[in-house]
């Protein structure tokens, strides 16, 4: 028996080639929309910028301006690509990651002044945020799966607990006197000297000694938090795509009976995701720790929404059950070009709000006018 | 006579003071469909779940290739290969046919002695190919989220994934419901062709038509007891529709026969 009849064409290609040309054309689009919106806005950038100012938007500098900006938010959203993938929420990670900063901080300065060298404060302040973090994260994780509670109201109530456990433990908002670390959380990996001349060219690790006045010609390529981050997300996309813990992530997104009747430990899946998701907060909180040298109990509250948005807008369904590690980090660039480039071009704050909630809209109506064209194939209907 | 695959014995299931079902003995044999029929509220579904490890029966025996057996859990049921394919066909729709097929069952790749693993997506692809292949169902592509499938695709995913991890008996609850008429057929021709393999399967189901399509064997249940067993041969719809609704009874006890 053949299912490949030519009445019951099948699959996505059989029902696409039922589509007219216009129709494919933009089913096409849609699955690259994020990447076209990306090279779209940055074309628009490069080519308004210098009208209105005499900084240009393609530069060194400001490419790297922009990843260190959004590191936090990528790693805020990694977790949360694995949280809404499983048909999740996640609403305590920005208080996570002050939590996280505020431990991280302690856990430098206090090892530090018991006379731990400077780097392995560095890393236990690391291990701090990320077990401090993750513990936050199993806790929601538990509640979720084992008392049934949703995650929405479980992370709600988790994000002002966390709130107010990272205010008491930096008696104030600020965790301060720490060591000297400037070196990991604001050195690179590469740096470039502009101009040629007796100080021009590359460097790898060291940071070279300038002249006051030449600073101005030094280039920060890949600074340490944006390398940390990348390697997360490398951990991470792996973590997703390639085993299976990724596999059941999306199962349980897809269709949570389907996975239980399949033996999959769903709970213990669900307690994973969790503590995965503020176990990356953690990471950003850890860097924002070494980037400003204290620790801040309010760093991560603004970011929570802008990392929600940027999963979305990376096409994560918010049903569960789709989303790529790639699409929550394009549509962190995403923000965070539209950010930048609004600001070069002088346009005042409050329309970065009003630009980057409109595009957040425009994603999710992307992706269901592309269900509306193919079909409406999750009810699954017969052909 | 050949052995039973499946021997059930004076099972009852009482829920309080109702009781779904009431002394029912029943054998299902290797290399036959078996349709149990009823209407509603008849306890066909209530008897599935006490095979299927659903429901634990308060009276009688389960043997299941020749063994008495007592299933906890539906998973117990299922590690000993008797698989239930309900109607919601427990398949995630945003994973595509190897996925599916191997879902919890994942097959890995293991690096620096089982530290790091990955997930074999070339073996699970060939070897779900192949379970396709045995029950010749043909798709152009595994690779697509079995949401782009048709019902009745999902269906046979459903059954070829049954079939490779080794079910020895496979019941089906109204398989052909909510498919367009082809893709019935096609789903019919699945179930012969099971039988073929020597996979006893159990049809529950309200659509006669599909009864003498491919069952060999029938058996009518009636308020919580069974009413009748035949040949499909030695029976018509219209002696099945009595027994269904009760104006027939091989079995009547006689003090209900007085009543």
């Amino acid at each position: 028996m053949a299912f490949t009849g030519s009445k019951a064409a099948t699959g996505l290609s059989g029902r696409m080639a039922k589509l007219s040309p216009g129709k494919r054309l933009l089913i096409r689009i849609s699955d690259l929309w994020a990447w076209l919106f990306l090279a779209l806005m940055i074309a628009f950038f490069v080519v308004s910028v210098p009208v209105f100012s005499s900084a240009s938007f393609v530069s060194v500098r400001n490419s790297q301006n922009i990843l260190i900006a959004i590191t936090p938010v990528v790693l805020l959203g990694l977790g949360q690509t694995f949280v809404i993938i499983s048909a999740g929420i996640d609403l305590s990670v920005g208080w996570v990651m002050s939590l996280a900063s505020v431990l991280s901080a302690l856990a430098i300065r206090d090892s530090y002044n018991i006379g731990a060298p400077i780097w392995l404060a560095v890393i236990l302040g690391l291990l701090a945020a990320i077990f401090g973090g993750g513990l936050v994260g199993f806790l929601n994780g538990t509640i979720i799966a084992k008392l049934k509670v949703p995650a929405f109201i479980v992370t709600l109530g988790s994000s002002f607990i966390v709130r107010g456990v990272a205010l008491l433990m930096a008696e104030n908002t600020t965790v301060i006197g720490l060591p000297d670390i400037r070196a990991y959380g604001n050195e690179s990996l590469f740096y470039y000297v502009r101009g040629g001349g007796q100080y021009g060219g590359f460097y790898f690790f060291q940071k070279p000694d300038l002249p006051t006045d030449m600073l101005r010609q030094l280039d920060r390529i890949l600074p340490w938090p944006v390398v940390l981050t990348a390697v997360v997300v490398g951990i991470v996309m792996f973590l997703l795509h390639r085993t299976q813990f990724g596999r059941h992530t999306y199962a349980i997104g897809g269709n949570p009976e389907a996975a239980r009747r399949a033996g999959i430990p769903v709970d213990r899946r669900i307690i994973a995701i969790y503590a995965l998701s503020a176990a990356t907060a953690g990471i950003g909180g850890f860097l924002s720790t070494l980037q400003y040298t204290a620790g801040s109990a309010v760093i991560g509250d603004p970011l929570l929404l802008s990392s929600i948005a940027a999963v979305i807008i990376g096409g994560v369904s918010l049903f569960g059950g789709a989303g790529t590690v790639m699409g929550t980090v394009i549509g962190s660039l995403i923000i965070a070009v539209l950010t930048t480039g609004l600001v070069m071009l002088n346009v005042q704050a409050f329309w970065q709000f009003i630009v980057v909630g409109a595009v957040v809209i425009i994603a999710v109506l992307i992706d269901q006018s592309r269900e509306l064209i193919v079909g409406n194939s999750r009810s699954g209907v017969t052909e | 006579m050949t052995e039973p695959v499946l021997s059930v014995r004076n099972l009852t299931k009482r829920f309080g003071g109702l009781t779904a079902v009431r002394n029912v003995s029943w054998d299902v044999f290797p290399g036959e469909v078996v349709a149990l029929l009823g209407d509603n509220g008849a306890g066909k579904s209530t008897l599935i779940k006490c095979i299927s490890g659903v429901h634990q029966a308060e009276e009688g025996e389960i043997y299941f290739e020749g063994k008495l057996t007592r299933f906890a859990r539906p998973i117990d049921a299922r590690s000993e290969g008797i698989e239930t394919i309900y109607q919601d066909l427990a398949l995630a729709n945003n994973l595509d046919v190897p996925a599916n097929i191997f879902l919890g069952r994942e097959v890995k790749l293991r690096y620096f002695g089982g530290l790091i693993q990955t997930l074999n997506d070339r073996k699970m692809l060939d070897e779900s190919a192949r379970a396709l292949d045995t029950l010749q169902i043909h798709f152009p592509t595994l690779t697509q989220p079995i949401e782009s499938l048709s019902g009745g695709q999902r269906q046979a995913v459903a059954i070829a994934r049954a079939v490779y991890w080794d079910a020895r008996l496979m019941i089906m609850d109204e398989p052909t419901n909510n498919l367009g008429v082809p893709e019935q057929q096609k789903v019919l021709e699945l179930i012969r062709r099971l039988r073929d393999q020597g996979v006893p399967v159990i049809l529950i189901t309200h659509t006669l038509p599909d009864v003498f399509a491919v069952a060999d064997r029938l058996m009518v249940m009636h308020r919580g007891r069974k009413v009748t067993e035949k040949k499909v041969k030695e029976t018509g719809v219209e002696e099945l529709v009595q027994y269904m609704v009760g104006a027939r009874d091989d079995f009547r006890e006689p003090v209900a026969a007085a009543v």
